[in-house]
């Protein structure tokens, strides 16, 4: 045996070793759509449009390390948590089951605040101006409003509110009825009071509203001209959850200050529990020593206050503080499941999203249908391969043979270099496979082509083998880098399943190039040298 | 040794009007079903979820059911949805249109919807949900990839050949392109990511087929002693790799037809796109990127191995 040929067997059979270890240590890394799981893309909101590309990229880069805190906590194996492009970020999340909670974990944006309720008085003072302000600002929007919405019945906390609101027509003793046209400035007709007539008097530094009218306070609020008027440092925020008045459902609405003194970053550990006396769910916390300091000092100046703990820019609980509190504290969640506050604590350790999250692209696939998929795609492959090796092997005899032993060679090299640049599976990338099968097959015919041309042509048997293979050789080359070229371009403007075909097609290029030239052309020469020059070969 | 189509003479560049008049049919073929599509207001394409935006669920029950009731769960979630039976027994399909950026939202508004309905009675297979944004960004993507590799290719042949060889087999490839379009919009079969890696394959065969005798082309040009006819020497280096050409594209259909068969419903399309594809794109490698390159030539007359106008040619070029 020449010295070349034992180089070339040498080569070969490190190839094979090399592919074999990948894919014994690394194994087959199935996608998504075979193996189930979830995809997401999502990306930093920005409503209003006035982030500049260099904050969005660093939102975008502060979310990803949010993110991944959250997905690593809540403990999903072999995630993959990735940029993509500037702004966007992309979560794979393999086998997850309940995708709403996964989803709502990413989501949540856990800006925790702490703020002092501040009395209503204030808000209540600037009321009339702001009724008016809605009624000039936006009239239809209130007419429109009150077509489309049953006014709520006046509660017996309404009619109290009113009479505070208006204590120079209570003091008259005047029902609200017949006030209707009463002296001005103040009239007490609710469709001259678009927004106070909604809002009842609660608890010291709240309002209640009944949850019907919440949509529609909402909106009153939003408006800028209402915004300008209400009183400056002071804050409208909603309650999270809503509470019963007899049969009427309300929503708490707090005055706050808008500076909170606190923020969530303060926090050192939290952890969900029950409170032992009421049987409610809670999130307990911890805060750092810089935290701790502040609270105290708050606490300590606030006595017989409350506080607010607004989580996402909602009232989760606003107890009254009873002494000064220096390190810890609770968030009271009523009846919510443990579940839920396993995910609050979990969020408030990861720390807050930077802004709110976008959903732009979901996709999951079950368990049960990966598992078909894969079934299905083994099966087309071993029949599509034995299709081919009878139609090689019938065709072009001995030549073909080594065309199958080459195609083995070239399926094993694949699956290795997959495991080996850790690239995953799709179902497009068995696409991208069967391509680059269908090349490897080309090559094997062109030369195989050649060498017949070769030999009609007479010329004797080694002549003829390394003709063919010298000849054929342009177009394989150009096959083959062509190709390449197409499966980077892919690959780079590809998004999730087209890169997975993209690369499965660039590492079966090279193989397939390995193996219908080298390994092909080696089992020639191992052949030729074992008979006469003149023993016609079997092609 | 088993022979096919040794040493053949057929004239491939005899009927050049053929290949015009064929070549327009296709063209129309391609363009006319999308049209009528688009006019009666049903998108050109099928468009799935990944480009028109939207949700698609994929849903098996436990207990049979039929498309009215699941029509009367879904509908007031998402209105003009679409449902349809898939596969299995109590399988289906829930397509539903974009809803803006909310659109991720109504996935869970429909498990609920469903949970609601069926209690624990489902499994839900798969979930596809694309915003706007990204269904018109995948999109323009595709379209970019597309024409980047078709520059690409044009400059690559353009380096190991001539621009001429270049724009033949791009030519040629697109007509297999609209070809396979046209089989898409006429039997509406859906327009989704794997379909266009299925189109992008067929890219990648159809030029990798032109290429081989492309390269026979400049290897017998680059032999020959007399410059005589340039149509004649293409017509030599087509039936020249005509077995070859029958080999792999026989191998490659085969395997295709057997994925069409057996692979099951989910790549059933794909196959069927790709083997289309590839006995389009067999047969322009043939008969159209060989004319192309022949009155591309003609035309511009300032190639290197300059051969004279023979009558001929000249009459093809009319």
């Amino acid at each position: 045996m020449s010295g070349t040929l034992m180089r070339r067997l040498l080569i070969i059979a490190a190839a094979i070793g090399l592919a074999t270890f990948f894919l014994v240590t690394n194994g087959i890394n199935y996608g998504l759509d075979l193996k189930g799981g979830m995809y997401l893309a999502l990306e930093v909101a920005d409503p209003q449009g006035t982030m500049t590309a260099a904050a969005r990229r660093d939102a975008t880069d502060q979310a990803l390390d949010v993110i991944r805190n959250r997905i690593d906590e809540f403990g999903v194996s072999e995630r993959n948590i990735q940029k993509y492009g500037d702004d966007r970020i992309i979560v794979e999340l393999p086998g997850i089951q309940d995708e709403e909670r996964a989803k709502d974990i990413i989501r949540q944006t856990a800006l925790l605040e702490f703020q002092h309720v501040l009395p209503t008085t204030q808000v209540e003072a600037v009321l009339p101006r702001i009724d008016a302000a809605i009624l000039r600002v936006n009239p239809e929007l209130v007419t429109a409003a009150d077509t489309a919405t049953k006014p709520a019945e006046p509660s017996a906390l309404d009619l109290l509110f009113r009479q505070q609101q208006d204590s120079a027509a209570a003091a008259r003793g005047d029902t609200a009825q017949s006030a209707t046209g009463g002296t001005p400035p103040v009239s007490t007709r609710p469709e001259d009071r678009p927004l106070s007539s909604l809002l009842n008097q609660g608890p010291p530094g709240e309002f209640l509203v009944a949850v019907e009218n919440v949509d529609r306070v909402t909106q009153y609020l939003s408006v800028p001209e209402v915004q300008r008027l209400l009183p400056r440092g002071v804050v409208l925020r909603w309650g999270r959850t809503p509470q019963a008045q007899g049969a009427q459902l309300y929503r708490s609405l707090y005055a706050l200050q808008e500076k909170p003194f606190m923020l969530g970053t303060a926090i050192e550990n939290a952890l969900p529990g029950k409170d032992p006396q009421y049987n409610k769910t809670i999130v307990s916390f911890e805060l750092n020593r810089r935290g701790g300091r502040t609270f105290g000092r708050e606490t300590a100046a606030h006595i017989g206050d409350r506080i607010a703990i607004v989580l996402d820019r909602q009232v989760v609980s606003a107890p009254n503080v009873i002494s000064q509190i220096t390190s810890s504290g609770q968030i009271e969640m009523g009846n919510a499941p443990m579940t839920e506050a396993r995910d609050l604590a979990l969020v408030l350790r990861s720390g807050a999203l930077p802004a709110e999250i976008n959903f732009l692209e979901q996709r999951s696939v079950g368990p049960t249908l990966g598992n078909d998929s894969i079934e299905q795609g083994k099966m087309a492959g071993i029949i599509g391969i034995i299709l081919i090796l009878v139609i090689m092997i019938g065709y072009y005899r001995m030549a073909g043979v080594f065309a199958c032993i080459a195609l083995f060679v070239y399926v094993l090299i694949v699956l290795g270099g997959l495991s080996a640049v850790n690239a995953t599976f799709t179902a497009p990338g068995i696409a991208g496979f069967l391509l680059s099968i269908g090349m490897g097959v080309d090559g094997n015919v062109l030369i195989f082509e050649r060498i017949r041309e070769e030999l009609e042509a007479g010329r004797n048997n080694r002549a003829a083998v390394d003709a063919g293979f010298q000849n054929a050789m342009g177009a394989i080359i150009d096959t083959h880098l062509t190709t390449l070229i197409t499966a980077l371009i892919l690959y780079n403007f590809g998004t999730g399943p087209v890169r997975g075909f993209a690369v499965t097609l660039s590492v079966g290029i090279i193989a397939s190039f390995f193996s219908a030239v080298f390994v092909t052309r080696t089992l020639f020469l191992l052949y030729i040298n074992r008979r006469s020059p003149t023993e016609p070969i079997s092609i | 040794m088993i022979k096919i189509f040794q040493n053949t003479k057929y004239d491939f560049l005899g009927k050049r009007r053929g290949t015009l008049i064929i070549s327009l049919v296709i063209v129309a073929f391609a363009i006319v079903p999308g049209l009528i599509n688009q006019l009666s207001g049903r998108g050109f394409f099928n468009w799935g979820v990944d480009f028109a935006g939207g949700i698609l669920i994929q849903v098996s029950f436990t207990q049979p059911t039929d498309e009215a009731a699941l029509r009367d769960v879904v509908e007031p979630i998402a209105s003009g949805s679409q449902i349809t039976r898939f596969g299995g027994e109590n399988e289906f399909l829930i397509r539903t249109p974009s809803a803006g950026e909310g659109t991720t939202q109504v996935v869970e508004e429909i498990t609920e919807g469903l949970r609601q309905q069926y209690d624990a009675g489902f499994t839900i297979a798969r979930t596809e949900a694309v915003g706007p944004k990204v269904g018109s960004e995948l999109q323009t993507r595709a379209i970019m990839a597309v024409l980047l590799s078709f520059a690409a290719t044009l400059i690559y042949l353009a380096f190991r050949l001539e621009w001429t060889f270049g724009l033949a087999a791009i030519v040629a490839t697109i007509v297999d392109l609209l070809f396979t379009a046209g089989v898409l919009a006429s039997l509406r079969l859906e327009f989704s990511l794997t379909t266009i890696a299925a189109l992008l394959t067929i890219i990648g065969y159809s030029l990798n087929d032109k290429i081989v005798i492309f390269d026979r082309i400049r290897e017998n040009l680059k032999a020959a002693r007399n410059r005589g006819d340039f149509a004649e020497l293409v017509n030599r280096s087509i039936n020249e790799t005509i077995p070859r050409t029958v080999m792999t594209g026989g191998s490659v259909m085969a395997v295709l037809l057997v994925l069409f068969l057996l692979g099951g419903i989910a790549i059933r399309d794909f196959a069927l796109i790709m083997f289309l594809g590839v006995v389009a794109g067999t047969i322009s490698s043939m008969f159209i990127a060989p004319v192309v390159l022949v009155w591309v030539r003609d035309r511009v007359g300032k190639n290197k191995t300059k051969e004279p106008t023979t009558p001929r040619a000249t009459r093809v070029a009319v």
